[in-house]
Formats: structure tokens, sequence, C-alpha cells
């Protein structure tokens, strides 16, 4: 079939139409792609290189400066530790919660189920907003502890949505009567034959609430205090966009050094800071486009 | 057969008691038989009703002067003092220009681009080019918002930026990007664009899959052209999730990305980057002033509420489906 298909010749028209397409897509490669190797580049050349503005598109004087600087930095290992933390116990909580109400609201035969399901998507629609959140969290006594990371974005809508989705349509019905005709109890099915078959579902939301938390700042900027609780992104933003220096006194000399290495650092931690997600992306892309696709089909 | 029995009980506003007796009984009759899975929601909706519902409950402080010693109940009523406040403040109209302006534009540019990206996807063969487009531009969705407007302000740094050494290389004058109010919803928005596109491809590359082939087959033999295949095949077949995207981005108008709009703010661009959001944090957070603060949050949230009803009001009267 596809043979024959070739051989159909195409008109002028459309021959120039796909040529406009191939310029268009190849334009949008190269414009999203360009600023991306551009800063990776950067951060691999040396300080007076970026200093001068001489890098183009390879790095220009190969050095590892940048990262030098940056993994000898406390600040910015205790951020990529805590984020680490975060990251991991947060999406470990937050996969345990969703999967525990998106279940439950997947079994037809569940009293309720509808009412519960519609007052969980209501507050996707309205919230409380910023102050009378954080005035909860305030009462609860998480400002400035590691939970106040964890605990008020645990359950995100848009992953029980998914997640209720993928249990309604693969878990057949058939299977939940025949399992309660053979006396297993609803906890037995979800542990031994759902969780089993939900994998890649699972996988999906693992790494769509682990790369929420690994990006997340807002939550930290308004609700940490101490620095030793800061994770990798609001470090950066002190770095990175409020130029803050990191250590207070400083001879002159190493003041005019300082002033050449920090926009070489800056690269240097846009690449650090993006690289666990961007190493597993290619790999994991095509959950993710699985996962969105899941969604969709509800929303 | 119990959850269809179920639906069209609950969906019954006014209940005639024997219909109430049979949803006692039914309710009944799930809960000893489901015990193990309302167990099993209790901790997630303790999370909403904790984190999501209380918070709401917490709005009555917009109509009260709060204060710390009295709590959220004890302090005094004050009506609609605060939002008198606000509406007569002189920052109110630019505010409300702003966060609507730069939506706007957002959707206005946001909403085509992918629906584009995605029918040029479609046009060409699966290989190497196609895959390598789509990979190239998913990722930049993963990037953080700090990352990305560090990124921004390293690119569009007024002398060492590369993009305005290439303008200087040009031979034309170096532009402050960040330090001009007229340029931060064109930087805002295109730099969304960069970001998301690729990724909000995704849906209509689906729906575009989904697209009956017996179709194209037809087309094939009428001789419809790759435009006309376009335009009455592609476009028709995106539609549906093209307005379910476009009914949740109108619904979220008065929401923009707080996130990247307080990061890529500076006092020389105020004047236009200065949005409800971030006008909350800073009156509210910074200043203390919880319950103007929550006044303004509230005014937002119901805008944006209305405007989602409305929107898809309007919708499913026009296409004949909506949301809900």
């Amino acid at each position: 079939m596809p043979v024959r298909r070739k051989r159909i010749r195409e008109s002028i028209g459309d021959r120039l139409l796909l040529a406009a397409i191939y310029t268009l897509l190849a334009l949008v490669l190269l414009v999203v792609l360009y600023p991306l190797i551009y800063i990776v580049s950067s951060s691999f050349s040396s300080p007076q290189a970026v200093a001068s503005g001489r890098v183009v598109l390879w790095p220009v004087e190969f050095s590892l400066r940048g990262y030098q600087v940056i993994f000898t930095n406390p600040q910015i290992l205790t951020g990529y530790l805590n984020s680490l933390f975060y990251t991991v116990a947060g999406t470990a909580l937050s996969v345990t919660l969703t999967i525990m109400l998106a279940y439950p609201l997947s079994r037809g035969t569940l009293f309720g189920r509808n009412t519960i399901m519609f007052l969980v998507t209501f507050t996707m629609l309205f919230s409380g907003g910023l102050i009378p959140t954080y005035m909860v969290v305030r009462s609860l006594g998480l400002i400035d502890t590691r939970w106040a990371m964890l605990l008020p974005q645990a359950v995100a809508v848009w992953q029980v949505i998914i997640a209720r989705t993928f249990f309604q349509t693969t878990i057949p019905e058939e299977l939940i009567e025949a399992s309660q005709l053979d006396g297993c109890s609803d906890l037995q099915f979800l542990w031994s034959v759902v969780l089993p078959l939900s994998r890649p579902i699972i996988a999906v939301i693992a790494l769509m609430y682990a790369v929420f938390q690994w990006n997340a700042y807002f939550d930290a900027l308004i609700y940490l205090k101490s620095a030793e609780l800061f994770p990798l992104q609001l470090v950066l933003r002190g770095i990175l966009i409020l130029n803050t220096t990191t250590s207070g006194s400083m001879e002159a000399s190493a003041m005019i050094e300082r002033q050449q290495m920090a926009d070489l650092l800056k690269y240097a931690l846009i690449v650090v800071a993006s690289l666990p997600v961007l190493l597993v992306y290619p790999f994991v892309q095509r959950y993710f486009v699985k996962g969105m696709l899941i969604g969709a089909i509800k929303g | 057969m119990h959850g269809v029995q179920n639906r069209s009980l609950t969906s019954n506003a006014a209940v005639p008691p024997v219909q109430r007796r049979a949803r006692l009984r039914a309710a009944r009759t799930s809960l000893r038989r489901h015990w193990q899975l309302y167990l099993l929601m209790v901790l997630p909706l303790l999370y909403f009703v904790v984190f999501k519902y209380i918070p709401m409950t917490n709005i009555v402080m917009a109509f009260k002067e709060y204060n710390v010693v009295a709590g959220v109940w004890g302090s005094p009523w004050v009506g609609t003092k605060h939002f008198e406040a606000f509406f007569n403040n002189p920052q109110f109209w630019t505010l409300l220009k702003n966060t609507f302006y730069l939506s706007l534009y957002g959707l206005a540019v946001g909403f085509p681009v992918p629906i584009i990206l995605a029918l040029c996807l479609n046009e060409i063969r699966d290989g190497l080019f196609k895959r390598s487009v789509q990979l190239v531009t998913y990722a930049p969705y993963f990037i953080s918002t700090v990352v990305m407007v560090s990124m921004i302000l390293l690119l569009l740094a007024p002398r060492l930026g590369v993009v305005n050494q290439l303008l200087v290389a040009l031979g034309q004058p170096p532009v402050n990007f960040l330090g001009r109010p007229d340029l931060f919803r064109t930087i805002y928005v295109w730099s969304d664009v960069w970001q998301y596109a690729g990724y909000s491809a995704i849906i209509y590359l689906a729906a575009l899959a989904g697209v009956d082939p017996t179709l194209y087959e037809a087309a094939r033999i009428d001789g419809a052209s790759r435009w006309q295949k376009i335009v009455y095949i592609d476009i028709p077949g995106l539609m549906p999730a093209a307005l379910i995207i476009l009914i949740l981005s109108l619904g979220n108008l008065m929401f923009v990305g707080f996130e990247k709009v307080f990061l890529l703010q500076n006092p020389l661009n105020l004047s236009t980057s200065e949005v409800i959001a971030t006008y909350v944090y800073k009156v509210g957070l910074l200043n203390a002033n919880f319950g103007f603060a929550t006044a303004v949050g509230l005014f937002n949230s119901v805008i944006n509420f209305v405007l989602l009803l409305s929107v898809n009001a309007i919708v499913r009267r026009w296409s004949g489906r909506g949301l809900w």
C-alpha cells in the first residue's frame, strides 16, 4: 500500500505546501534548539570567553570552571540534596494518595462516587486563593518545615482524573466479579491485581509529580524561611535572578574574578539544575505522551 | 448494574420518599460491600478538606478586619470595606488591564501555535526529522520556571545577551528588553510559546491520529489537494479538542502564571508586569494585609469562575458540547 501511494504524482501546489511545511518545521527546530545549545556551550567555556560574549554556538576555550565552583558551593549542594528529598518523598506520597482516591472512584458500584468526584474536580474550578491557603498551612504549624513542601500540593486533581480513567478503561468488570466470587476483598484485589496491571500509568503519574516537585519554587518561597530547607529552585532564584552573592566578605581580586565568573556560573547552574529531568526525558517521553493522552480522553 | 442505578438516583434533585428509601438502602449496601474502599479514600479526602475546602471558608476574611489574636472567626466584620478600597485604589484599573491583556495576548498566540505545529507535523512522513522535531520541541516543557526566566534574562541581557549581540552585529542599537514596559508582554508570551507549544501539540496530534482513515481515502479518490485535506478533514478533526482547550484557557484568563510574571518583574517594567496575582502576594504576604489581599484574590477568582461558566454556556449553545 505505501509503495503505491508514493507513485501517485503530487501536484505542484501540494509539493510547494510540503516544502513550506518542512521549512517551517526546520525553523521551529532551530529556534527551540539554539538557546539550549547556546547555554550548554557557554557553561563549558572559559569565564573570559563568556564575559566578553565570544560564545556563538560551540564552547570557546573549553573549561569546567563553572562546574567546579558549583560543586564546591555548600548552598547549592544543600539545595540539590533538599530537592532530591522533596522529589522522592513528595512523589511517593502523592502517588500513594492519588491511587487511594482514584481507584475507589473508578468502581461503578461505589455509592456516592459521583458526588465525591464532583467535590474533587470543583477544587480545580474554584479555590480559596493564596492567603486563605497560607492561613491554613500556618495554623497547622507547617510554616518553615519540610512538610510545607510535601502536603499543600500533595494531590493534583488532574492526576486523579488520569488514574481513574485508566482504571475504568483497563480493569474489566468481569475480573472484579470473578475475584469477588473467589472471596477476594477490595484491598486484596487492588494490591494483587490492579496495581500490577497499572504499572504504566503509575510510572506516568510518578514522573509528572516528580517533575512538578523538582521544578517547584513557589511553595518554598512563601512557606520556607530557613536556608537549610530551601530546594534547589529557590537557591537558583537567589543566584540567577536576584544576583545575590553567595558568600559575605571577599578580597578585591576575588571580587573581580567573581564578577567574571558570575555569568559562567549561571549557565553552568542552568545545566546542572535541568540535567536530572532532561537526562531521563528522552527515555520517558513516550510515557508522558501516553499520560497526556489518557487525560485527554476525559478532559 | 448498581452503578447505573446509583447514577440515575443521584442525579435526581428532588427525591420522592420511596426513592429516598431506595437510595439509603443502596448507600448501606455499598458501605457494607466496599468499606475498605471508603477507608482508602479517607486520607486523600482529608487532604481536599484541609487544603482546599477549609481555605474556601477562610474567604470570610475578605469581609473582616483580620487580627492575629482574634483569628479568622473572631475578627470583626467590616462588610465590603476591602472591596471598596480595592475598587477605589488608583492601581485597580492598571492591575485589571495588565492581567487581562497579558492573558488575552497569551491566548491569542498560545492557542493557535500548537494547532499549526500539530497540523504541520501531521503532514510529514514518520522519520528521523519528525522525531527530532518532536523530541526537541517537547523538551522545554520540563525546564523549571526559575531556569526559564534566568535563560530569558541571560539571552536578552542588555550587553552580553546573544540577542543584543546579534542586533549590534546588524548595526542596530542594543535594546534593554526587560527594562521596557512595552516589551514585557511580548517577552512573556513568546517565551511561553517557546516552552509549551511542542507539548501542547501532543493533544492535537492525538486528535489527528484518531481521524477516520476512510475520510482521507475518499479525499484522495476525489483528487483533493493537500491544502484541501487540511482544511476540510484535519481542522474539523481537531475541533473538539481545540474547543475544550479554548474553554479551559478562557476560564483561566484571570489566572496568569504568577511564578513567571513574578520572576520577570523588575522596577522598570512594573507598569505592565504587575498583575492581580503578584499584587495579592505583595500586599498579603509581604505587607501582611490579609483581609485586603483575600478580598482581591476573591475578586479574581469570582471573575474567573463567572468567565468559565459563561464561556462554557456559550460554547455549549453554539456547538452542542462543553465541559459539562
